[in-house]
């Protein structure tokens, strides 16, 4: 059964790697690149935005990861003045979605006081990284 | 005193025990690899099979869990959705469904990826908590919506 002690051996090894790699990756927000500067309106988002940062959140149901990020998200916005959360159902924003090439949940995306993407982050994400993020558009 | 229907789908769960059954499913796809056992892996679909179609209560790992697993552990800190663990049982299900087709058919190459695409997903959810629905989902949406 060689075949099947190859196989087994990648398979443990490929998910190994991917496996540590999100666990790398996971909730690390990215800068987003100043020439494209997307802008999301109050009304595109359906909300207001925060006066000085908003931190937008694309989750779906039955997501485990996302309500962790909720609870981190709302408590930073509900101790931070000027930043507000705002969780969108990955269901019901398709063209959101598409715009910005949301491809699991939850998807983070931090926004400045204008409505401009500086940061955003795929998986769950914690307090310090997202307070890390904010400093650099709450100057 | 109130008689408690517990039906095969709960809502909510203790959610380490899907990943106590994804551990122990990972074992069993090992072995499936190892010895080539098509009874192995006919018995393995089938605890799929009980765990998506029939629902949570009737996976039997989850039912070694809650037997001899959890009375030694402490409560669970909060509860997870069961629609997830239940899909990605449903998820595994066809992998192994296909793995024993190519069985069937003589197809070896397929058993063994099928399989082993199985143990990938089993062993990520058991070593990392890896969320194959929150990985599809959207992708899944963003398909199904497209015009």
């Amino acid at each position: 059964m060689t075949a099947g002690v190859v196989a087994l051996v990648v398979a443990l090894v490929a998910s190994s790697a991917f496996g540590l790699w999100r666990r790398r990756t996971d909730g690390r927000f990215r800068s987003a690149n100043p020439v494209e500067a997307e802008r999301l309106s109050a009304a595109e988002l359906g909300d207001e935005l925060g006066s000085r940062a908003t931190l937008v959140q694309f989750s779906s149901e039955f997501c485990a990861p996302c309500r962790a990020t909720r609870l981190v998200l709302s408590d930073v916005a509900s101790n931070t003045p000027g930043v507000r959360h705002v969780e969108l159902a990955a269901e019901y924003h398709h063209e959101l979605i598409r715009r910005f090439d949301v491809r699991r949940t939850p998807t983070l995306l931090v926004l400045d006081a204008g409505g401009v993407v500086r940061h955003r982050a795929a998986g769950a994400t914690d307090r310090q990284q997202v307070l890390a993020a904010l400093a650099t558009v709450t100057r | 005193m109130s008689l408690t229907l517990k039906s095969a789908a709960p809502s909510r769960i203790d959610p380490r025990g899907p990943r106590f059954g994804a551990a122990i499913t990972t074992v069993v796809l090992a072995l499936v690899l190892l010895t080539g056992s098509p009874w192995l892996l006919a018995v393995q679909t089938l605890v799929f099979a009980l765990g998506s179609i029939v629902g949570l209560s009737a996976q039997p790992y989850g039912v070694i869990y809650r037997r001899f697993v959890r009375p030694r552990l402490s409560p669970p800190r909060e509860l997870e959705d069961a629609a997830p663990p239940r899909f990605a049982q449903f998820v595994g299900f066809l992998f192994a469904a296909a793995a024993l087709v190519g069985f069937a058919l003589g197809i070896g190459l397929l058993t063994t990826i099928a399989v082993a695409f199985a143990l990938a997903a089993a062993f990520l959810n058991a070593a990392f908590d890896f969320c194959l629905g929150c990985e599809i989902y959207v992708l899944g949406q963003r398909f199904l919506s497209r015009n």
